[in-house]
């Protein structure tokens, strides 16, 4: 069984992208393979900046030899019909069968397809793949219409039988012929030589100065790179991230340490770290004891005569410059914040648009501003405080170290507002309100920065949802899935009770504040034909603005229409924006609580329930379940719970008719009836009171004290009797059951 | 090739260098245009050249002016005047990258002991509504040049595709001379009877230019002139292909071109003068890049865009 071997040597391939192709090459050309009936022992695939490898072990020599049987027309089809099929089936006539079906005669024909040598198929399926390779970017060069990610320059592919004798795949694609060469690294290596299996060839490039695995460079840089470190008593920054990009510029890894100026060692730790880092990708040194970045970490692709001494130099002379604008940067801002308390930011924002149907930063400000100063009482923090956060948390948006690494917002912030000599806990929300950036991001507990980050997320999400800009499918341009997560992880884990619902019911709010911009006054209650009936009800939630304030600057900025088709636009549009916003807050909470192993229909049981617009609540009500469900007692109860149901609905269907009167004890005839009524009367007022104090494990554990009379009177006890009577009190008894259960959760939804 | 591996001594001895190799390797050496422009890429020898299925091999200096990036000469690595060396070939000759590395050679750097890397960066011209692949070259961490292969120019696609090398000469050749200000680096010989230094050449004009860029350009004469460079560039290629006149086909894409690149070296400068706002700098980014696409669209039409006369039936 033959062993294939392929290289496509290409000029550089971005780092970001090589692991990806290295497995799409890997995974397109096995399955082309297997498609066409060779399957295979073995595949692994690597890369390089300048190759993308794989080898298949064990390869069938040759595809199987495939019969198919074809139906055709029956015997007495028109002539042009039989010959469309002899055609189709590239058989002759002579080679029909003719067989008796229902319908009467019909030809049928076996078509053969003999199997193919491997290198045949090797060769159409590599044409394929290399054609329609999924580069997330690719390009033509010179006068050719082939596409690459960068000019592709040679393809080595071969077959190597059990002799160890290497046959060349046949294969060009334009103008590219398969060979069995290739070259070593660019500088130390550049002669083309000849491989002939996997083995020869890793062993032949390694002595021409490639390492082909990635995992081997960047094992090989760690390494390194930590024992430098260690022995100068420093350790590296971990950033895995780092080492992969870099193990992708290089064929061969060559450590080097430096040293970092003096000047520049009072930087912030990670303003050093990311200007190394995103400019001249270098890891970080620091000491230990200190905590300060005092040298770095830079990986050359080549060695030298001077071990590096000439490479090190440059790369110490193009930091320090690099350094030096982060510092100019860095002394300019702490200035402005020193001095001017971060106002000018603040006043730029106003010229800095946020999205152009959502205003500027600093529109937005104004409004998250607003709400954090509304969360803050619920989060337990002073509003005063959560609304000086708010106005300078996205202040550092208009520094200059910001502008030039954007990845530093947030943090920066923190440094200036402290830098302002602003409390700590404004300064702790400038860093803080931006998460939870994921979904393995800390969530921040600090109140004032939990208002911040909440009032953020939700002014986003209630404008985009307000302009219709959801995500949908892959698409989500504006981060509002993370948005949203972020909201459920930050009210969840600080165990928080907000009523979302009621506060993004505050759309009502909006609309009159909206009507109101637009000259428009609206009556409450109004019967008058045409105009706007907003319920009394709303009236109390006039002064707030909350979640609305978004919806309402869209509102307002959008629509000029001065009518009463704009108010029924927006009172229907609203509604439905709550609505899905709700539903989109569901969705993710699914999605977290999924994570946590909580069971999906365990999920949808308490998500119908009322108050799901209370998510603290709603995961307590899940995890009580979840948990209930596991034991015996519950298990058991969700059976009868199920059974009794059934019963109900059916008898229900039958009589057409709700068996909710309530059941009364004087018609029950058994013991097992009887004590099942003694159960309830006991159990009902328990589970009602724990459920009202929102002791759903208290609830759930007094429903268990259930199960076993349950259980009892489904053994015992036949419903659907002769009498009437006592069969319909025996249904209005299931129904109290059922009653019960669904106060709980609806467990019609639980599998099972 | 020995002289030429042996390290240069001046700035201008680089530029004389790349020449010199850009020469011996077939390419056109064209002179600067003669226009204000931000980069080498706006010279119509690559922007306009690069369409069409014409052959092209060019390389020049070309002075270019970036009004933002003014520091009044005291900044060690900015300007905002300074120059770019380019090289454009078409179609992409499959050794380009061996033809870099050898011009590189030729201006002193060893590769037996630098670090030359290829780092992904797609190179993309908003104004000029034009893109490609390639990378930044690094040496010993530095960049020293832009290589792409362009895709797309004017709204066009590229066919053939060029090859483009773009190199910073200050940046370069300070590097290379192992300069750390820019005004301190040799502009001729130092042995020279009269040693001229970058600054003796060019920090008073930094200075100037920096003054008049940020503080005095009259933007309302500057505004005028976008308008006007606008206005032209369409007047132009509103006309007949045919001229009347002489009775020849003769489309003014080059004419029409100038004053696109009028537009945008103006656009630079009310920038600087901070007078463009964030939502207004796309809006005026669109109107020069609608000119270069019009003038994409004129320049494919003429002979040297690859245009020819339907041959008569």
């Amino acid at each position: 069984m033959p062993d294939l071997l392929i290289e496509l040597f290409s000029e550089e391939i971005p780092a970001r992208m090589q692991s990806r192709a290295a497995e799409d090459l890997k995974k397109r050309m096995t399955d082309g393979l297997v498609e066409a009936g060779l399957t295979y022992a073995g595949a692994a695939g690597f890369s390089t900046p300048r190759r993308l490898t794989l080898a298949v072990d064990g390869l069938l020599a040759e595809s199987p030899t495939v019969r198919e049987e074809r139906k055709g027309p029956r015997t007495d089809a028109p002539e042009k019909a039989i010959e469309g099929f002899l055609r189709g089936a590239g058989v002759s006539r002579d080679d029909l069968e003719v067989r008796d079906e229902k319908k009467g005669q019909v030809y049928f024909a076996t078509i053969t397809k003999p199997g193919r040598p491997a290198a045949g198929i090797v060769a159409d399926v590599l044409d394929d793949v290399i054609r329609n390779f999924p580069w997330p970017k690719s390009m033509r060069w010179g006068a050719g219409t082939l596409r690459w990610v960068r000019p592709l320059h040679s393809i080595l592919c071969i077959l190597t039988d059990d002799a160890g004798e290497a046959q060349v795949v046949p294969l060009d694609v334009d103008g590219i012929a398969a060979g069995n060469t290739t070259r070593g690294h660019r500088f130390l290596a550049p002669d083309a030589f000849a491989v002939t299996s996997f083995d020869d060839y890793a062993a032949k490039l390694k002595r021409a100065s490639v390492v082909l695995d990635p995992a081997e460079r960047a094992d090989h840089i760690w390494q390194d790179a930590t024992n430098q470190a260690f022995a100068a008593g420093l350790e590296v920054v971990e950033d895995k991230g780092l080492l992969a990009e870099v193990a992708g510029l290089v064929e061969l890894p060559v450590v080097l340490m430096g040293t970092i100026d003096d000047d520049f060692l009072d930087l912030p730790p990670e303003v050093l770290q990311t200007s190394m880092r995103e400019h001249q990708k270098f890891f970080s040194v620091k000491n230990p004891k200190t905590g300060r970045i005092e040298r770095f970490i830079t990986v050359a692709n080549t060695q030298t005569a001077d071990n590096g001494a000439t490479i090190l130099a440059g790369n110490q002379k193009v930091l320090s410059a690099r350094l030096a604008d982060a510092k100019f940067f860095w002394e300019n801002d702490l200035r402005v914040a020193k001095d001017a308390q971060m106002q000018p930011w603040l006043d730029s924002l106003k010229n800095v648009t946020f999205h152009n149907k959502l205003g500027s930063q600093a529109e937005r400000i104004d409004r998250i501003a607003a709400l954090a100063r509304e969360i803050a009482p619920v989060v337990g923090a002073d509003a005063d405080l959560a609304e000086q956060a708010a106005r300078v948390a996205k202040a550092d948006l208009s520094s200059e170290m910001v502008y030039e690494f954007p990845e530093l917002q947030g943090l920066m912030g923190r440094y200036y507002a402290e830098a302002a000599g602003m409390p700590a806990e404004v300064a702790a929300a400038c860093e803080e309100h931006y998460s939870p950036l994921g979904p393995s991001d800390g969530v921040p507990t600090a109140p004032v920065s939990v208002a911040v980050a909440l009032a953020d997320k939700l002014d986003t999400l209630a404008g985009f949802w307000a302009i219709d800009e959801k995500p949908t499918g892959s698409k989500d341009p504006f981060a509002l899935r993370r948005a949203a997560l972020g909201v459920v992880r930050l009210i969840v884990t600080n165990d928080l009770q907000v009523n979302l619902l009621k506060k993004l019911m505050n759309w009502q709010v909006v609309a009159d504040k909206a009507f109101r911009a637009k000259g428009f006054h609206i009556v409450f209650p109004s019967s008058e034909e045409g105009s706007i009936g907003f319920g009394p009800e709303f009236e109390g939630d006039i002064e707030y603005q909350e979640f609305g304030d978004a919806f309402g600057f869209v509102r307002t900025e959008r629509l000029d229409e001065t009518s009463f088709e704009f108010a029924d636009i927006v009172f229907a549009e609203a509604s439905n924006w709550v609505g899905s916003l709700m539903a989109f807050f569901h969705d993710r909470l699914k999605v977290y609580l999924r994570d946590q192993g909580v069971r999906h229909d365990v999920i949808d049981a308490c998500i119908v329930m009322d108050g799901n617009d209370d998510l603290t609540l709603l995961v307590k009500r899940a995890a009580a379940l979840s948990d209930f469900l596991k034991t015996d007692d519950g298990g058991n109860l969700l059976q009868g719970f199920k059974r009794a149901n059934n019963i109900l609905t059916q008898a229900e269907e039958k009589d057409g008719v709700e068996y909710s009167y309530g059941a009364d004890v004087k018609f029950a005839e058994t013991d097992e009836e009887k004590t099942l009524f003694a159960a309830l009367d006991a159990g009902e007022p328990a589970i009602e009171a724990a459920l009202k104090s929102e002791d759903f494990a208290g609830a759930m554990g007094a429903m268990a004290a259930l199960r076993a009379p349950i259980d009892g009177f489904f053994e015992g006890v036949q419903v659907n009797t002769d009498n009437d009577i006592i069969r319909r009190n025996r249904l209005n008894l299931l129904s109290r059951i059922r009653q019960i259960c669904l106060q709980a959760a609806d467990l019609t939804r639980i599998e099972g | 090739m020995t002289a030429a591996t042996e390290k240069p001594r001046s700035f201008q001895e680089i530029i004389l260098r790349l020449q010199a190799y850009w020469a011996q390797k077939g390419c056109a050496v064209m002179q600067p245009y003669d226009m204000e422009v931000g980069a080498g890429t706006f010279h119509p020898a690559t922007t306009l050249r690069s369409l069409g299925s014409r052959p092209w091999a060019a390389a020049y200096v070309q002075p270019s002016r970036r009004p933002t990036d003014g520091r009044y000469g005291e900044n060690p690595n900015r300007l905002q005047h300074y120059y770019q060396y380019q090289v454009l070939i078409k179609p992409s000759p499959p050794d380009l990258q061996d033809l870099y590395l050898g011009s590189l050679k030729a201006i002193g750097i060893d590769m037996g002991m630098h670090d030359i890397r290829f780092v992904e960066d797609d190179w993309e011209s908003p104004t000029l509504g034009a893109w490609g692949l390639g990378w930044e070259v690094w040496c010993d961490g530095m960049e020293v040049s832009q290589f792409t292969y362009f895709q797309q120019v004017g709204g066009h696609d590229c066919h053939p595709v060029s090859g483009e090398l773009t190199y910073g000469l200050e940046r370069l050749a300070m590097y290379v001379l192992g300069i750390d200000h820019v005004m301190d680096m040799p502009f001729n010989d130092p042995d020279a009877i009269i040693p001229l230094s970058y600054g003796d050449v060019f920090r008073q004009t930094e200075q100037e230019y920096s003054r008049w860029n940020f503080d005095v350009a009259n933007t309302e004469v500057l505004l005028r002139h976008f308008e006007e460079a606008e206005a032209e560039c369409e007047a132009i290629l509103t006309q007949e292909h045919e001229d009347p006149k002489t009775g020849k086909r003769i489309i003014m894409a080059h004419p029409a071109y100038d004053q696109c690149i009028k537009a945008s070296h103006i656009f630079n400068l009310l920038d600087a003068r901070g007078v463009i706002s964030v939502t207004e700098r796309q809006a005026y980014i669109g109107r020069v890049r609608a000119l270069a696409k019009k003038c994409a669209d004129a320049f494919v039409q003429t002979e040297a865009g690859g245009w020819a006369e339907e041959p008569a039936a």
